[in-house]
């Protein structure tokens, strides 16, 4: 069993699906942080027989996390303040997405200005459906 | 400041007074003929139009302002690889107010953030063109005296003709409007418009292949060219460019006053022998077009509200 200690403040972020914890690091821009972060993949888990679990050392005010709500609503957020659980954050969709998501229509402008903010904006929760600020394309992971 | 990049930036309220304003223009035209003097119009084309950025300069120029601008990329600093932003900001310095064109869809959108004078989207790729839309629905007002309660059919290239979906945006939040949306199955209409807009809306629809079939249940028929520009395939454009021609014989039979509109320029989807037909409204739409354009360059300057 291997044994990660606790941090003192920062996030868990509990139930991810297995596999995708390197992907979250890198949409959360965790590589641009100077915090420490401990990444666990395949860990057993009773409700989804494995999951990944990444754990933050940062200040709690330092992460954007709206974005997990689009990758995975299921994802547990756990706010850690002097070593204890002080929060269990709720995830919703973002109303916007910035530089996440890219716009695959090569009509659209962002595909020759490389340098434009690629923006995606929910435009129905429901079917959780995110379309181009720009050109409007629906998204299609 | 306002810009305009949809038909639905303006309220149906705002779209009222914006249309008498186009009215008013074109009973008095002495009374505006020197109201934007001092004033520059920057029409900034990077893909070819005649008759849109004729339309817009002739309408600055009927207000007495003056116009400047390119007409194409290549005569744009966009061929030494300037972005559209950085382009703005230049313009900004130079014009009072810009029309913008773009082959790439957003691009006016992208302008519009970066802008210190309002900018109108004059087309963006097969996505919108809002200054179309606003001329279509006043020739509509005009012919039929509202907007309401009418059968309107689509035809042609109904995936890439940006202004039939600036058209149907605009026109579901009129009262009892229904669509007879007449198209190959390769030219359908997207399935944003589809999904998010008429079916949102709870708008009746229905889709067809044949021309003959919607004609006598039509109050208005929009035609639209097949536009080989939107293509990256040129065989799939010579096999769809003469899918639909409206000829007289298809005219016997519409309703006596159904109006044929397009927003031309057209190619062969509807036959010279049409134009002598009362019911073809296409040239007097162009006309329209200028005076609408008027008014929203009054609009938007704030010369005169709208």
């Amino acid at each position: 069993m291997l044994n990660i200690s606790g941090i003192h403040e920062g996030f868990v972020l509990d139930h991810i699906k297995a596999g995708e914890s390197m992907q979250i690091y890198h949409d959360l821009k965790l590589d641009q942080f100077d915090c420490t972060v401990a990444i666990i993949m395949n860990a057993k888990s009773k409700k989804m027989g494995t999951k990944d679990i990444i754990k933050v050392e940062c200040p709690v005010d330092a992460l954007d996390l709206d974005i997990l709500g689009y990758i995975d609503h299921n994802i547990t957020v756990n706010v850690i303040k002097h070593d204890v659980i002080v929060d269990k954050m709720s995830l919703h969709l973002p109303k916007e997405i910035r530089n996440v998501i890219s716009c695959k229509n090569p009509r659209c402008i962002t595909s020759i200005e490389q340098e434009l903010d690629q923006i995606f904006v929910l435009t129905d929760e429901e079917n959780e459906i995110y379309r181009c600020k720009y050109c409007e394309e629906k998204y299609e992971g | 400041m306002r810009h305009l990049m949809s038909p639905l930036d303006f309220t149906t309220e705002e779209l009222d007074k914006l249309m008498d304003l186009a009215d008013d223009i074109q009973n008095n035209r002495e009374k505006y003929a020197e109201i934007c003097h001092g004033k520059k119009l920057a029409t900034c084309f990077y893909e070819p139009s005649t008759r849109t950025r004729l339309s817009f300069e002739a309408a600055m120029l009927n207000l007495g302002g003056s116009v400047l601008g390119f007409s194409s990329a290549d005569s744009s600093s966009a061929a030494k690889g300037e972005s559209v932003s950085d382009t703005i900001r230049v313009i900004s310095c130079y014009a009072d107010i810009c029309a913008m064109r773009h082959p790439k869809e957003g691009a006016p959108l992208v302008a519009s953030l970066h802008s210190s004078i309002p900018v109108i989207n004059a087309g963006d790729g097969g996505h919108q063109h809002p200054t179309q839309t606003l001329t279509d629905l006043y020739t509509i007002r005009s012919l039929k005296g509202d907007m309401s309660n009418m059968t309107i059919g689509l035809c042609g290239d109904l995936k890439f003709g940006r202004t039939v979906h600036s058209l149907i945006n605009a026109l579901v939040r009129y009262d009892n409007i229904k669509f007879v949306l007449i198209s190959p199955e390769e030219l359908k209409v997207p399935e944003y418009i589809r999904e998010d807009v008429l079916e949102k809306n709870g708008i009746e629809y229905v889709e067809i292949e044949k021309l003959e079939d919607a004609m006598p249940d039509l109050d208005i028929l929009y035609m639209t060219r097949v536009q080989k520009e939107r293509f990256f395939n040129e065989e799939d454009y010579l096999r769809m460019k003469d899918y639909y021609i409206l000829t007289n014989e298809k005219m016997e039979l519409a309703k006596k006053d159904m109006m044929v509109l397009h927003p031309l320029p057209r190619v062969n989807e509807i036959s010279v022998e049409v134009d002598e037909d009362p019911r073809a409204a296409y040239f007097k739409q162009a006309q329209n077009g200028v005076y609408i354009r008027m008014a929203l360059i009054l609009t938007l300057l704030e010369v005169a509200k709208c």
